[in-house]
């Protein structure tokens, strides 16, 4: 079957482990302030591509992908695909390529349930830590994101736990102590990622004619990422 | 030859000592090391404060405008002065060109005029001294332009073929320097003499004359090689006795190398292995321990790091940044599967942390599949950490090359001792198109360089008849490139011969003479332009195609893109088998390389807009890059496209520089360390030959070209050479700005 694709990164070394194909799905439901590719919120835009090219394309660079490498449905949202990103993960599967889904966690339907089947690695994005800053960051709700870890960790999926860290907005102790207990109780979470907010997109959205309310964010320093990092404390 | 030498104590014996074989006296010796860098030492006091002096001499030419000082008086060669010091007492290793450190010495034997003029741009004059004596001498310079024919001159000025070595030295070929340390002078010319004998025996034509008569210079120069030395108090007559004097044997061996010759690149081969078994005998005696044999290589690097040529402005715009291309081969795996690794590899690239990153030595890891892990890992952090290395690759090397090859400047791999090249610069293609358009004329100047045939007329360009101009101009040029290079190396053998470096080669040296091609993604988007969009030529002064206008999309190169990527590839055989067609000089193996230096900034300028979309005078990419800003699918279909093109027709090599930023490559050191090792293991694993690979920010350097004072050390790799980022001019840097950062988004 077909889907919408917005891009292909043939070498993604920071969306899980190893080196990685990523798959941008296109449509996205949410409107995070930190978006770095707005161009892929609307649902009807990118290429349409049958699954069998996604798998052809991925399979290409598989002599780069060992140890651990293989693909990334990203975007987007995947899950607003879910036939596809369930049709493409299980191609790739079946073909001995690792997959990683990553996402924000809704819609979770049926055919989402049916994908996680063919997924290796949850990259599970919770934006913010309360519900209030959740819908006013991104339009979406807290408590979908968490009904999705809750599920994933229950199916036995892999999880690794991603949270951007905005200057101003999500770099406080308190905030990352939150995140940390929100993932607590889930025993497949391996690990939670901080990765730091970068305005490179800025240009992006100046092209779109969209306006970037973070544009005069400065972005995360390496220094206060490390010292978050030390608070999430990893394996 | 002597069977043995109370200075070979402790090794292993054969064949090597029957004869002069430095490879079975390596993999008979050799320690392999699998572990990592734990036991390396850092910098002792004393290293730190040589170090120091060399910085602050360093620190000085460049507030001096980029050379310190320039001894016009003599003509530099092995005995033509001193000796010279950094700090005499606290030296390990001694040994400078000139009589005093960072002073240029001139070599007029290549072409007075450009000794003349590279004095003259630093504000000196060359003294009467040198000129007089050269008013009865020809220069290697002299010879060439007095058989170059008028349409040679023609391709010349176009810039058609550029950066010919026909007013310096050609460079590009490795002395085994280790013939020095192992066998000591005396026994090398021993040898010498004894072949020089036996081409008496032959028949004396022209070849087998000037055979013999090389032979006698060479011998004419060990023996200078061994008075070089005594100047420093140093006997060489002998084999090294300990692995202090096996470096300064070899380095001794590479300063006459450099005192006699100004060769665009004086590599240095592959010595760290071999220096490794006379540390590993001096450990076993007991009077080395790890901080000395650290100290060996650091002061051996510190005096490479200090060489210097002296160049003019015009060279520094093909070759910028000051290279001397001081390449060392480290890694490597020997041909029975052992590793070629070993303490000394690690030590050698650790000189990049114990005297802090530069460009030289141009350090070199022969990649393989089967390296040891954690060598591996430790050249990802040095890459991570300095941008400072380069990488190639062994496993397609090894089966052409063997096990005791080395690179020459950037990508030519040779047997060590037993091939050189004749070096021949590079054609620039997409200039070929243009004048295979216009009727055989240059589309800047107008002038007739070519065959003279019409313009191209038709409204938009037709695929075949675009081929079929192009078929015609190619030969046409091949033919004459060959000529042009025949003429080159006939007359450098015979005014400029390298006589240091060729005595420490075999006497029968198998020769290659090396072609190149630039601007190969352009020419082959803009062949992709012409065929899969629409391309019409627009018409200037005179009825010369001035530009084009190109309607609808097309494949371009770096998007793994078999329609424009085979374009590429065809393109690269048809101009290998076009050389072919005329013999070399010498009996020379014609090969070819993807490689441009930074000339692809002088090359750009002075090539008019292409259908590609390119824009009359701006840059192409390097080497055998996509051109920037066409890469759509990222750094892995980028890589793709390059790892096609083929190395058994490109055996001069080809070169990819690979820009990722931190980020891009991972989310903690650790994963950014092995996601590079796996770049580099399936990069190399679809049969590619080379990567530069900087991982730094744009960022980064924009604030380096502003202010160059904060970062004196920052090297980054441009196209198979590092170079100081302050040391490229304006527009240089701003080339290597523009290019493709892989970024994360």
């Amino acid at each position: 079957m077909t889907g919408r694709v917005f891009k292909i990164e043939t070498f993604a070394g920071a969306d899980g482990p190893g080196i990685r194909c990523a798959v941008f799905f296109q449509g996205c439901h949410l409107r995070c302030v930190c978006c770095h590719n707005p161009e892929s919120w609307a649902s009807g835009g990118g290429e349409v591509m049958d699954s069998r090219e996604v798998l052809r394309r991925a399979l290409r660079y598989r002599a780069y992908y060992s140890p651990g490498g293989g693909v990334t449905f990203t975007g987007g949202e995947p899950l607003m695909q879910p036939e596809f990103l369930a049709e493409s993960a299980h191609l790739c599967a079946e073909n001995g390529l690792h997959t990683a889904l990553d996402t924000a966690g809704a819609p979770l339907s049926r055919q989402v349930k049916e994908a996680l089947r063919y997924i290796d690695l949850v990259l599970l994005d919770i934006k913010r830590t309360t519900e209030d800053e959740y819908r006013s960051h991104c339009g979406g709700s807290l408590s979908d994101t968490l009904r999705f870890l809750k599920f994933a960790n229950d199916a036995g999926a892999n999880i690794w736990v991603r949270h951007v860290v905005i200057p101003g907005l999500t770099d406080g102790e308190e905030n990352i102590l939150r995140l940390k207990a929100l993932c607590a109780p889930y025993s497949n979470v391996k690990r939670i990622e901080l990765l730091p907010f970068r305005n490179l997109c800025a240009a992006k959205y100046k092209n779109l004619g969209i306006p970037f309310a973070l544009s005069d964010v400065p972005e995360c320093g390496e220094n206060d990422l490390a010292r978050l990092l030390r608070l999430v404390d990893n394996e | 030859m002597r069977k043995s030498h109370e200075a070979w104590e402790g090794f292993a014996a054969g064949s090597w000592c029957e004869s002069i074989d430095v490879r079975d006296f390596i993999m008979r010796n050799v320690t392999p090391y699998t572990g990592g860098p734990e036991f390396l030492s850092g910098p002792t006091a004393r290293t730190v404060a040589l170090n120091r002096k060399c910085a602050a001499l360093f620190e000085k030419e460049r507030q001096n405008g980029g050379v310190l000082g320039i001894d016009t008086e003599n003509v530099s060669s092995l005995l033509s002065y001193g000796p010279a010091y950094l700090d005499r007492e606290n030296e390990l290793i001694v040994g400078f060109q000139t009589n005093s450190p960072l002073v240029r010495g001139v070599h007029p034997f290549g072409g007075l005029r450009m000794a003349r003029s590279a004095c003259e741009a630093y504000g000196h004059s060359l003294s009467s001294r040198v000129t007089d004596a050269f008013t009865y001498r020809t220069t290697h310079n002299d010879g060439v332009f007095r058989v170059y024919t008028d349409e040679m001159k023609a391709a010349r000025r176009a810039g058609l073929i550029t950066g010919l070595p026909d007013a310096y030295g050609r460079g590009r070929i490795i002395g085994d320097y280790r013939r020095v340390a192992l066998y000591g002078v005396d026994a090398l010319i021993a040898a010498k003499k004894e072949d020089k004998r036996a081409v008496g025996r032959r028949l004396m034509d022209a070849d087998n004359i000037r055979l013999s008569e090389e032979l006698y210079s060479q011998i004419d120069f060990l023996y200078k090689l061994k008075d070089m030395a005594a100047l420093y108090g140093f006997d060489i007559s002998g084999p090294a006795k300990s692995a202090r004097e096996a470096v300064q044997w070899i380095y001794f061996g590479y300063l006459g190398a450099i005192k006699e010759q100004n060769g665009a690149a004086m590599s240095l081969g592959r010595v760290s292995s071999f220096i490794d078994i006379y540390i590993e005998r001096d450990m076993r005696r007991g009077i080395l321990d790890e901080a000395g044999a650290q100290e060996l290589f650091d002061d051996f690097v510190i005096k490479l790091r200090m060489a210097r040529h002296l160049r003019t402005p015009e060279y520094n715009e093909l070759f910028g940044g000051d290279p001397m291309w001081i390449t060392e081969s480290v890694g490597g795996m020997a041909k029975d599967g052992r590793t070629l690794v070993t303490k000394s590899a690690f030590r050698m690239l650790n000189t990049l942390y114990t005297l802090g990153s530069a460009p030289e030595p141009n350090l070199t890891v022969l990649w393989s599949k089967a390296l040891p892990k954690p060598f591996k890992r430790f050249c990802a952090k040095i890459s991570i950490d300095t941008a400072s290395i380069q990488y190639e690759n062994d496993d397609l090397m090894r089966p052409i090359y063997g096990d005791d090859y080395a690179i020459a400047c950037c990508v030519s791999a040779m047997k060590i001792g037993k091939q050189m090249q004749y070096f021949g610069a590079r054609c620039n293609l997409p200039k070929l198109l243009l004048l295979a358009l216009n009727g055989g004329r240059d589309e800047l100047s107008g002038a007739q360089v070519g065959p003279a045939t019409d313009v191209y007329a038709g409204e938009a360009l037709r695929w075949d008849a675009v081929c079929e101009r192009l078929d015609r101009y190619l030969g046409w040029l091949c033919a004459l490139y060959v000529n042009s290079l025949n003429v080159i190396h006939y007359m450098h053998d015979k005014y400029a011969y390298e006589k240091v470096q060729m005595a420490l080669h075999d006497t029968d040296v198998e020769r290659m003479m090396a072609f190149g091609v630039a601007g190969l993604s352009v020419f082959a988007d803009s062949m992709s332009a012409i065929r899969y969009a629409e391309v019409r030529p627009l018409r200037g002064e005179g009825g010369l195609i001035a530009g084009f206008d190109v309607a609808g999309d097309f494949p371009k190169f770096g998007n793994d893109d078999d329609r424009v990527d085979s374009i590429a590839v065809e393109t690269l055989r048809q101009f290998h088998a076009e050389l072919c067609k005329t013999p070399a000089y010498r009996g020379a193996k014609h090969t070819l390389s993807v490689l441009t230096i930074t000339s692809n900034v002088v090359y750009g300028k002075k090539t008019g807009a292409t259908p590609d979309g390119r824009q009359k005078g701006a840059p192409f990419a390097p080497g055998a890059n996509p051109m920037h800003g066409r890469e759509e699918y990222g750094a892995l279909a980028s890589l793709s496209s390059v790892a096609k093109l083929p190395y058994d027709c490109c055996r001069d090599g080809i070169s990819c520089t690979l820009s990722l930023t931190p980020r891009s490559l991972g989310n903690d050191d650790a994963s950014r360390t092995e996601n590079l090792i796996a770049l580099l293991d399936g990069y190399f694993e679809s049969g590619a030959h080379h990567a530069n690979i900087n991982v730094l920010s744009r960022e980064r350097l924009v604030e380096a070209m502003e202010r160059p004072e904060l970062f004196p050390n920052l090297t980054i790799r441009v196209s198979g050479y590092a170079v100081n980022f302050h040391k490229l001019c304006r527009e240089q840097q701003l080339e290597v700005i523009s290019r493709t950062f892989h970024e994360r988004m």
